[in-house]
């Protein structure tokens, strides 16, 4: 007879193995045993990034019936369609962790799930859809490629997937603030007050300071996570500050100097008030975007009614044919 | 009662150009064939990523299990006969 002894053990030596293979830089598969606190931790990131794709489709729905050219709506619509493909990868790599599609929806629902507290900013001009693609789409690639060697294959995999498709997305935003910078004065203010607007919570985006940050250790001691949250905002102002002298816009951040010695820019204290506030739901935005998707979802609930209910009537055909 | 769900689960393959193997891609949801195909259509080939897809519902795949790996695909090294490099070859023989 199994003595809790006995399965104490048997999970310890399981734990052992699977830490020497996730150091070892192997991937872990959805078949293979992984401890639970690893498939909570993932369920909770994937699904957050997930619900993130969604729900970032909002502020860009915003703006397709008032794109200034056929062009631009053009783009503006593939990229939102875009963002819906990668939170339906994601749904389908954290659905291998054993939840389901509709359980996910409802922990965003109630608020058990989170997703990025950038979506809680509001879109207010054309130039916000330049800022969204080049400084939030940015912000994110860099996040992503670090994931691209996350340790669980499923999410490694979409995160592959995402970052081929992702490039657009930062290029046309950017494309869309050079233009902006070589219009009319009116419209430099607009690009440079969508740049003071969204330079800061682009930095939110890679949560707390790691030395605030509660779920990294074992997220990187399983490999979930290659990278710190400082480190890629780093990563993220180094490459982005260059890219906004060339086009002649100002980083909102009177701090912001670049440090010989470190071979990197310094940067200003970021408002963690603010961030804990917008986390809390007290955002511009966080009750409109959530009510949006609990409406939509509602409202769209006859649509899928009416798929099963013709699978149903065709399955019966066939049964009666036979 | 609500008769409310998220559809059926489905596995997507895809074959990026004629001639190739069909890949596994990631899943989608569907309630039938028709809608899987047209699924898996747009949320795995916006660019032209193939040429062909497969769907299977998730529930028909049978997969082995981890603890098999040894029984399963353990290389047959009693059986070196199987690779090539096993034979001799005549000294001065071409194209073999």
């Amino acid at each position: 007879m199994d003595s809790i002894q006995d399965k104490l053990s048997k999970d310890e030596a399981l734990l052992a193995k699977f830490e020497e293979k996730v150091q070892a830089g192997e991937s872990v598969e959805p078949r293979d045993w992984m401890p639970e606190a690893y498939r909570k931790h993932l369920v909770r990131q994937m699904s957050q990034h997930a619900h993130s794709e969604v729900i970032g489709m909002q502020p860009e729905g915003n703006w397709v019936t008032r794109a200034p050219s056929l062009r631009a709506k053009q783009i503006l619509l593939a990229k939102i369609q875009d963002e819906g493909g990668h939170g339906l990868y994601l749904y389908s790599a954290a659905e291998t962790l054993g939840i389901s599609r509709k359980e996910m929806i409802e922990q965003l629902h109630t608020g058990k799930a989170k997703y990025s507290n950038i979506f809680n900013y509001p879109s207010l001009t054309w130039a916000d859809i330049g800022a969204i693609g080049w400084l939030v789409d940015g912000a994110a690639i860099v996040n992503q490629v670090s994931l691209q060697r996350t340790s669980y294959a499923p999410y490694s995999r979409a995160m592959v997937r995402i970052c081929k498709e992702e490039s657009f997305h930062q290029r046309q935003g950017y494309e869309i603030m050079a233009q902006m910078m070589k219009g009319t004065a009116e419209q430099r203010e607009m690009a440079q007050d969508a740049m003071n607007r969204w330079w800061w919570p682009s930095l939110m985006m890679f949560g707390p300071h790691d030395t605030d940050s509660p779920h990294s250790a074992d997220a990187f001691r399983w490999k979930i996570k290659r990278h710190t949250n400082d480190e890629l905002r780093q990563k993220f102002i180094d490459k982005t500050v260059q890219q906004a002298e060339v086009i002649g816009l100002t980083v909102p951040d009177p701090d912001l100097k670049w440090n010989e010695q470190k071979g990197c820019y310094d940067y200003g204290e970021i408002n963690w008030d603010e961030f804990n506030r917008v986390i809390r739901g007290d955002g511009p935005c966080n009750k409109q975007r959530l009510e949006h998707h609990i409406r939509v979802h509602t409202e769209g609930a006859w649509v899928r009614e009416a798929a099963e209910a013709y699978k149903n009537k065709n399955e019966q055909q066939s049964i009666n044919l036979n | 009662m609500s008769t409310d769900t998220q559809l059926d689960s489905w596995e997507v393959f895809m074959q990026a150009r004629t001639g190739a193997n069909f890949i596994h891609q990631g899943s989608i949801h569907a309630s039938d064939k028709k809608m899987a195909l047209q699924n898996a259509r747009d949320t795995y080939s916006r660019r032209g990523e193939g040429t062909s897809i497969w769907v299977v519902p998730t529930s028909e795949i049978v997969a082995s299990s981890p603890e098999d790996v040894d029984m399963l695909f353990d290389p047959s090294n009693d059986k070196i006969y199987r690779m090539p490099t096993f034979y001799t070859m005549p000294e001065g023989a071409k194209n073999i």
